[in-house]
């Protein structure tokens, strides 16, 4: 070991230089600070599905990284035309228009028919049951007035930085939604 | 999906029918709700029965309040830890905080938002354009490496979920070879680049969609994922934090941070008497021994020579990365989604006969059909930004190994046994090894003879009167006597 003040004078200076450095890391971590918050004044964003775009692929039911898919279907009624022959509720050519199994679409018999004045059915979702599979909507969209749709459901969705589902959704119909408005709103 | 192609061509035999009830509507009630409900093939009913349409149900999405709950988790379990290792220099404290973190963070926040990750969100800040980053992302980006620029690297020791999960599962340490160590020391530097070129080209979050920890805390994820993630908890019960060590790329941050950091950790509470027990008690092998950083003339001019050799050969590495990264750059755009289907619709279109696709496949091929005016300007854009990107990322990688070259000629003064302050994880494990703070701790009896043996007094010459000090004040850095 070296004595003397040669050696002081060698841990100051090399306590100078990482002094130096700190400040300018605390002084870029500032500017850096101050650049993005002027650059990011837009508020959080969630992810969303335009159902516009929506191809009812039924990789929402399966990309996503839940167990079971944050996607869910929901009916919105304003545009719903309450349909005895329901296409997004039976099957093709279906035995008879009843609740019976064998003629529902759903594969998990999330949808309820109810009879509400003739001849007028209201179709719900059960979203419990529902897995986000997307034959409804198939359906729904063909034939009937498209009142089913996919929705990312915000008490499910964890908000991933990159949707795993977005990823592989051939349609590209996931975007970025402000958090104020986390659904897709339908116009009518 | 061969469902919905049958779906598809049995409704087709019933079009009519709906063509039919079409037909009914439109010229019944549709003519007088034309103006309207134009769009709509089946109006919807004025019902007569008094039923009341129910309310699409909206949940919320977690409140922007709870992400402030979460920065304020974060900036008090670094608060505690950093007091942990410091103040009361308590291994026992930090597994309990370690246990809370990973409970928190790990199992109950499933791993988002996380400091490792927020390093990409913060390359789509500067690079991308029109993502902000959020404030809580920005936090957990910038709180650890703050902290770390003062005290060095406690987030590892006691406040990310991974290196909590990795530091509890840690029963039998092996001892990895110190040239293996140092030699993959280079990754997280390699994967911190690698990141941020694919969150800069929006190509995908690399850190995140290959974290192996992740699918562990949310249970569910895919069989690879969830395997590998396995596997490293199996890895960590012998190899101290492998993720840690050999990968995190937010570690390779907090390195730099840490090597500036204004205090270190340091072994004993009081003076080293150099009595080699503290070593073998750090699980990741990072203690090193005194140095006098005296070298024989030869040694010095070897080590001139080596550090000259590395810096001559600098250019040429940044060079070669730079070519590498521009040839493979190009070729790694199909790793983005828009470029991957404008590829697939090239190859689909030169092929003519279509490899039947599954669906899925077959509607974004058709998608892409439609929107080929703008896809293929698109695709071709992000190549040219991959091939950049490619480039920055061979630079960075020619950076980091000729940095890695001229670190190994250097040399450290070292007066005590300490432990590297780059790659100290803070977990306080060595501090009992350490005779001199069991006599702080009242473990064993305090001979006077310890503190005042002539041989440790000439070594310092001022016998140390705060044994019961934290060891972190300014005099605790630089190793001067």
């Amino acid at each position: 070991m070296l004595p003397g003040p040669s050696n002081d004078d060698r841990t100051s200076r090399r306590e100078f230089v990482r002094n130096g450095l700190r400040v300018a890391g605390l002084t870029g971590a500032g500017v850096a600070v101050g650049a993005l918050s002027h650059r990011g004044a837009a508020a959080d964003t969630v992810w969303q599905i335009d159902p516009r775009k929506c191809l009812s692929c039924s990789r929402c039911a399966t990309e996503c990284v839940l167990e079971q898919s944050a996607v869910k279907c929901v009916n919105w009624f304003p545009i719903c035309g309450y349909c005895d022959l329901c296409t997004g509720y039976f099957e093709p050519q279906p035995i008879g228009l009843d609740t019976g199994a064998e003629n529902q679409l759903c594969p998990t018999s999330a949808i309820l028919r109810k009879f509400i004045e003739d001849p007028y059915f209201e179709y719900k979702i059960d979203e419990d049951l529902c897995i986000g599979c997307a034959k409804c909507i198939e359906g729904c969209k063909l034939f009937g007035n498209g009142s089913f749709h996919l929705q990312v459901r915000h008490d499910r969705c964890l908000n991933c930085n990159e949707c795993a589902i977005a990823r592989s959704c051939p349609g590209d119909a996931f975007y970025r939604a402000p958090v104020e408005k986390p659904y897709y709103q339908f116009t009518t | 999906m061969r469902w919905v192609n049958e779906h598809r061509a049995r409704w087709r035999g019933v079009r009519w029918l709906a063509w039919v009830a079409l037909v009914c509507l439109g010229s019944g009630i549709g003519f007088l709700a034309l103006g309207e409900a134009a769009e709509l093939r089946f109006p919807p009913p004025d019902f007569e029965s008094g039923y009341s349409m129910p309310a699409t149900q909206y949940p919320s999405a977690r409140s922007q309040g709870m992400e402030w709950f979460d920065i304020a988790v974060l900036l008090a379990t670094l608060g505690t830890a950093t007091a942990l290792v410091y103040a009361k220099r308590s291994r026992t404290g930090l597994a309990w905080l370690s246990g809370f973190s990973l409970l928190y963070f790990g199992f109950y926040r499933e791993g988002c938002v996380c400091a490792i990750g927020s390093v990409q969100n913060v390359a789509l800040t500067v690079f991308g354009t029109g993502y902000a980053l959020p404030v809580g992302v920005g936090v957990f980006f910038a709180a650890p490496l703050l902290v770390a620029l003062f005290a060095g690297r406690t987030f590892c020791a006691a406040v990310c979920p991974h290196g909590a999960l990795q530091d509890l599962l840690l029963v039998r340490p092996v001892k990895v070879p110190r040239w293996l160590e140092s030699g993959l020391g280079v990754l997280p530097f390699i994967y911190l680049g690698a990141g941020v070129t694919f969150a800069a080209t929006g190509a995908a979050f690399l850190i995140c969609r290959f974290d192996p920890f992740v699918p562990i805390f949310r249970l569910s994820g895919s069989l690879g994922m969830l395997l590998t993630g396995g596997a490293f908890l199996v890895l960590s019960l012998f190899v101290g934090r492998p993720y840690c060590r050999f990968l995190c790329p937010y570690g390779a941050l907090l390195k730099v941070a840490s090597a500036l950091s204004r205090w270190r950790v340091r072994v004993t509470p009081d003076v080293c008497t150099q009595c080699r027990l503290c070593p073998s008690s750090c699980p990741f092998g990072i203690i090193r021994e005194p140095d006098p950083g005296l070298m024989r003339p030869k040694e010095v001019s070897m080590a001139r020579r080596g550090i000259l050799v590395a810096l001559a050969a600098l250019p040429f590495l940044v060079l070669a990365g730079a070519g590498v990264g521009w040839v493979f750059g190009g070729a790694a755009a199909r790793l983005h989604p828009t470029v991957a289907l404008v590829e697939d619709y090239g190859d689909s279109l030169a092929r003519g006969v279509p490899a039947t696709p599954t669906l899925p496949e077959r509607l974004a091929l058709d998608r892409a059909e439609r929107q080929s005016k703008d896809l293929l300007p698109r695709a071709e854009e992000l190549r040219g930004k991959f091939r950049m990107g490619g480039l920055w990322f061979g630079v960075w990688c020619g950076l980091v190994v000729a940095m890695k070259w001229i670190s190994l000629g250097m040399v450290r003064r070292r007066d005590e046994y300490q432990p590297d302050r780059t790659a100290c994880f803070a977990c306080a494990r060595c501090f009992s090894s350490c005779p001199q703070e069991r006599i702080r701790l009242g473990w064993s009896p305090a001979p006077d003879a310890v503190t005042t043996h002539p041989a440790i007094a000439a070594v310092h010459p001022v016998p140390s009167a705060k044994s019961g000090g934290c060891g972190c004040g300014p005099g605790a850095t630089g190793g001067n006597p």
